[in-house]
């Protein structure tokens, strides 16, 4: 027997999407159009998230000396299960349980919703895959729980706030994303199976600028939306 | 030693290669020795613990001809991307090619599988952090190409598309990982042959590389590229990627249709 951990891991591969939100994708329009890209995307850009980069809530994580600044990706992340629904907290009322119900029908595999800080070295280029900007070993901050789809309701209507040292630095409206959670969920399991275990991130949003909220070392950062305990990272000097 | 990991009589054995043969190793058949035959191949890699799936670095453009053929300038460091363990399986298994594409590619390639914690390893250290080596295909469809996160895991992380095995074959055995011959035929026909000297970025280098930034877990993947002369393959075709002392990984392509029918 394994005892389960403090708190969320996941037990497969962490797929994480680019430019699943409209605002993002349009001001990239331009650029789309040039070399190298040479055309807006078609299928979901995804990547991975190595298990090396998984932080668990709380833990403090360590930024290369090298790097000024991370771009800090808040997200949410489906978690396939293989297993039946997992019950709602008792909190949960029956009449808008069923309602959440309903609306957790379209996810289907999906028993839950994580909170996700995926951080990344800031890069212009979206022409190779990310590896060496994005699977630092801690560069994927997880909240505490898998929060039961029964308890959220519509993943698309949830709205993310990002803090850091405690100032509101960017609210993420899910209502915005190019694939919501079913088109997107569909898209990636036409060629590729999600198996329990594994976790797809939704997308992550960029400023008015076209940037992430950035962060430093020392910086506390805390990621928070209704339903869900916050994902409260730190980040630290690399240990010599 | 030659290390497999198969399905035989309703359960999943650890063998090894004896005198032509499976060994097993599982208590209750202990010694027993079956025909390849005789068994289902799974990838050759025990499962990793809870919570830590395997990291599978797989790099682009890492042979010059290969960089050539496919008409890139050689790059300057590692072009990497990373795949999920679903797109695994094993030695004589089937491979689906979607319905309807133009152009479906194996790719011969070393695989390196990391045998200790690997985190700040120089290149004269590094091959003390490998378990073994083992063949991986890793299969490319190419009419799926787009130009973000290129290679996108449209064409490189499908179900079924990364045969990896025979066996895992132990570090010590391979004197020279880097002086091996790698051949593909389809349906018989030398279609692929190159040498791992040629690699852009070798073992060491990508060892060093990749645990600057990273640290590498027993059990993660390094697959190394590949080099010139892939070509198509439709269902039906026979593909054996084969490398120098570690064996000849069988493969057959399946069309999509026919691919849960026997």
């Amino acid at each position: 027997m394994n005892p389960s951990p403090p708190h969320f891991l996941p037990d497969g591969t962490v797929y994480g999407t680019l430019l699943n939100f409209k605002h993002e994708l349009a001001l990239w329009a331009a650029r789309a159009a040039e070399p190298p890209y040479k055309a807006p995307p078609q299928a979901p850009v995804l990547f991975i998230k190595t298990a090396n980069t998984f932080s668990p809530q709380g833990a403090a994580i360590p930024v290369p000396a090298r790097v000024a600044e991370v771009d800090v990706g808040a997200s949410v992340g489906l978690v396939i299960g293989n297993f039946e629904e997992i019950e709602p907290h008792p909190s949960v009322d029956g009449a808008e349980y069923a309602i959440k119900i309903e609306s957790t029908a379209r996810l289907p595999g999906v028993v839950g919703c994580v909170l996700l800080n995926d951080l990344s070295i800031p890069h212009d280029s979206y022409y190779r895959p990310p590896v060496k900007f994005k699977c630092l070993d801690g560069f994927l901050g997880l909240g505490p729980r898998c929060v039961p789809l029964a308890e959220l309701g519509d993943v698309n209507a949830l709205k993310l706030e990002v803090r850091i040292n405690g100032a509101l630095r960017q609210t993420v409206d899910f209502a915005g994303l190019v694939r919501d959670a079913s088109a997107l969920l569909a898209d990636v399991n036409a060629f590729m199976t999600l198996r329990p275990g594994d976790v797809l991130m939704l997308g992550s949003d960029c400023g008015p600028d076209g940037n992430r909220p950035r962060a430093r070392v020392g910086d506390r950062i805390e990621i928070s939306a209704p339903g869900f305990e916050p994902l409260v990272n730190t980040l630290a000097g690399e240990p010599a | 030693m030659k290390h497999a990991r198969i399905a035989w009589a309703g359960a999943i054995h650890d063998a090894i290669e004896a005198d032509g043969q499976l060994e097993l190793l599982t208590p209750a058949f202990k010694g027993r020795r079956l025909s390849f035959d005789e068994v289902v191949w799974l990838p050759p890699l025990a499962p990793t613990p809870p919570h830590r799936p395997r990291t599978i670095l797989a790099l682009g453009l890492n042979y010059a001809d290969h960089a050539k053929e496919l008409a890139f300038k050689a790059p300057e460091e590692p072009l990497v991307f990373a795949k999920g363990e679903a797109s695994l399986t094993g030695h004589r298994a089937f491979t689906v090619r979607p319905a309807g594409v133009a152009y479906m590619h194996y790719e011969c390639e070393l695989a390196v599988v990391i045998g200790k914690t690997a985190r700040n390893v120089k290149k004269a250290d590094a091959y003390g952090v490998i378990a073994g080596y083992t063949v991986a295909n890793d299969y490319a469809i190419r009419d799926y190409l787009e130009n973000w996160y290129r290679p996108n895991l449209r064409v490189k992380n499908r179900d079924t598309c990364t045969p990896i095995g025979p066996w895992l074959v132990d570090a010590a055995d391979i004197a020279d990982p880097m002086n091996l011959a790698l051949q593909t035929t389809v349906n018989g026909k030398v279609t692929q042959s190159g040498h791992t000297r040629d690699m852009i970025f070798n073992v060491p280098f990508l060892i060093e590389y990749f645990s600057s930034f990273m640290t590498l877990y027993p059990g993660d993947l390094l697959l190394t590229g590949t080099p010139d002369g892939v070509v198509d393959c439709q269902p039906g075709d026979v593909i054996v990627t084969e490398i120098e002392g570690l064996g000849a990984l069988v493969n057959t392509i399946a069309a999509q249709a026919s691919a849960t029918k026997p």
